[in-house]
């Protein structure tokens, strides 16, 4: 077999630079896959498909958490609605305001400089 | 464990090396070495007598072969598997398999951490996962905080059911004189302290101390000539979830279900036959998980059972007698000193904190976060 010419994070990042929320899709398994990944962890199949998520999820854990320096902030678990969870932060309301089992839509986040962009969400009612 | 047999080995030496703030200078290996002397002074053996030896530290890259120089030893079984904080809970279980095969007469597990002199940053290198480090998660603190919030959200559990795990480790703690905290806590003391990931405030979450320690395995059959009496393993257990707690399938429901199962099962044992139980406590939720899931209570009751004092001293349940991580010591990886705890509770030398008649223990190890569970059940004499 050849050998990748790109790793599964540049993928995932080429789709967050687009603006687009990326997963894997593991068919011998049925279910969806996140972190992507070279290998599917629920049938050990190397054949995964990408998809693009419709960025629509519900907050599964929710914490605010305090740095010695700054502002407290929400780091949050989301389970998109393709059946895959990842860690994020809810904007756009204050970090104590979010709940468990909150709808939430995905939005890109750019830090700006060299950072790369990833993913946070904002509360269903409140996106544009 | 399948294939591992009930009482195939038997501590029979345990020892902490100096803890809280240790002296200027000393290193994790230092640390080690320390309380291997300490071990081997317990049970009457000398370091010529180890031929087996298992160790982890995050501040050595390849703390076996640092060991093995320090000591001047060669052993014939080397381990230095690291999972965490359970790694020692790991290490019991290969051990006694280590033993069963004579790949080793003595084994030597040992632990060594100086974070609190060289600061948390030092103790262990800080990894960066491009899916959760954007998120300035504070780890492990966050993490643990996200597996709380699900446990509040299912079960109705309450900050002051929390706070009611570190008030009673620091009742414990106040009956150990090697333990770090030495004055009383409140519940409303708990919820006052600094918030650092709610719902945790800083009493919700163990000591940066420094520490160390050992314990000796060998088979029974010499265990019993050795100078204290054998405390024997009767069962081990082991369960792997996940790494990162993004990846956690049910933050609800930890390894500590499958890994109690397997230690039960080898044991012929079931929680109302444990009387002594000790539980890695890096935070107060931990205490509470991992009451359910070893089956002291049903899933979701933790929160309830730990109030009025159930598991405090003279409560209904003995749990966590040094102090735990929250009150008594936690230098990074906390595994070994529960075992340790496990040994004096069921040998009978715990003083004023000793649980009259223990004849069993639980020394249930986490590491990670929630990531890695593994459980060993100790006895004495009369359980064999």
């Amino acid at each position: 077999m050849a050998d990748l010419s790109q790793s599964p994070l540049a993928i995932y990042q080429a789709h967050l630079d687009k603006g687009e929320l990326a997963y894997q899709w593991s068919p011998s398994a049925g279910k969806a896959v996140f972190y992507p990944r070279l290998l599917c962890p629920h049938t050990g199949s190397t054949h995964l498909e990408w998809r693009r998520s419709a960025g629509l999820g519900t907050v599964y854990a929710t914490t605010v958490t305090h740095p010695p320096q700054g502002d407290p902030y929400n780091v949050a678990l989301v389970d998109c609605d393709e059946g895959f969870r990842l860690m994020s932060r809810v904007e756009g309301i204050a970090p104590e305001a979010v709940r468990i089992g909150m709808r939430v839509r995905f939005r890109v986040h750019r830090p700006g400089g060299e950072a790369p962009a990833y993913p946070v969400f904002v509360p269903l009612e409140a996106a544009p | 464990m399948s294939g591992l047999r009930r009482a195939g080995a038997a501590i029979v030496g345990a020892a902490e090396s100096d803890l809280g703030h240790v002296a200027e200078g000393l290193n994790s290996i230092d640390l080690m070495a320390q309380g291997i002397a300490r071990a081997l002074e317990d049970c009457g053996l000398a370091l010529g007598d180890v031929d087996g030896l298992l160790c982890a530290t995050t501040q050595s890259r390849t703390s076996g072969l640092s060991l093995c120089e320090y000591l001047g030893i060669s052993p014939a079984f080397i381990d230095s598997t690291i999972l965490g904080g359970s790694s020692f809970m790991f290490h019991v279980a290969h051990a006694l398999a280590a033993i069963e095969l004579g790949l080793c007469q003595v084994a030597v597990i040992a632990y060594g951490s100086t974070q609190r002199s060289v600061g948390r940053r030092q103790a262990s290198v800080r990894e960066i996962n491009p899916f959760e480090t954007p998120f300035r998660p504070f780890l492990p603190s966050t993490a643990y905080a996200l597996a709380a919030s699900r446990h509040m959200h299912e079960f109705g559990t309450t900050r002051e059911q929390l706070a009611a795990v570190a008030v009673a480790a620091r009742q414990w703690a106040l009956l150990n004189p090697a333990a770090w905290e030495k004055k009383p806590l409140s519940i409303a003391e708990v919820l006052a302290a600094r918030m650092v990931s709610y719902p945790f405030t800083v009493r919700d979450i163990c000591l940066v101390t420094d520490g160390g320690g050992a314990i000796v395995l060998t088979a029974p059959e010499r265990a019993k000539s050795l100078k204290k009496p054998p405390i024997y393993v009767l069962g081990c257990g082991q369960a792997i979830t996940h790494a990162n707690i993004s990846s956690m399938p049910d933050l609800t429901r930890t390894g500590a279900l499958a890994s109690g199962q397997a230690a039960y099962r080898m044991a012929g044992l079931g929680p109302r036959d444990i009387d002594v139980v000790e539980l890695y406590d890096a935070f107060t939720i931990n205490t509470i998980l991992f009451l359910e899931d070893l089956g002291f209570c049903p899933k979701g009751e933790g929160g309830r059972f730990v109030e009025g004092g159930r598991i405090a001293p003279n409560g209904e349940l003995p749990v966590n007698t040094n102090g735990g991580g929250l009150s008594y010591c936690h230098p990074g990886m906390y595994g070994l000193f529960l075992l340790i705890e496990a040994v004096r509770q069921v040998r009978g030398e715990a003083g004023a904190r000793q649980v009259p008649g223990a004849a069993t223990a639980i020394a249930h190890g986490n590491g990670g976060v929630l990531s890695s569970q593994s459980t060993i059940i100790l006895g004495n004499a009369a359980t064999v």
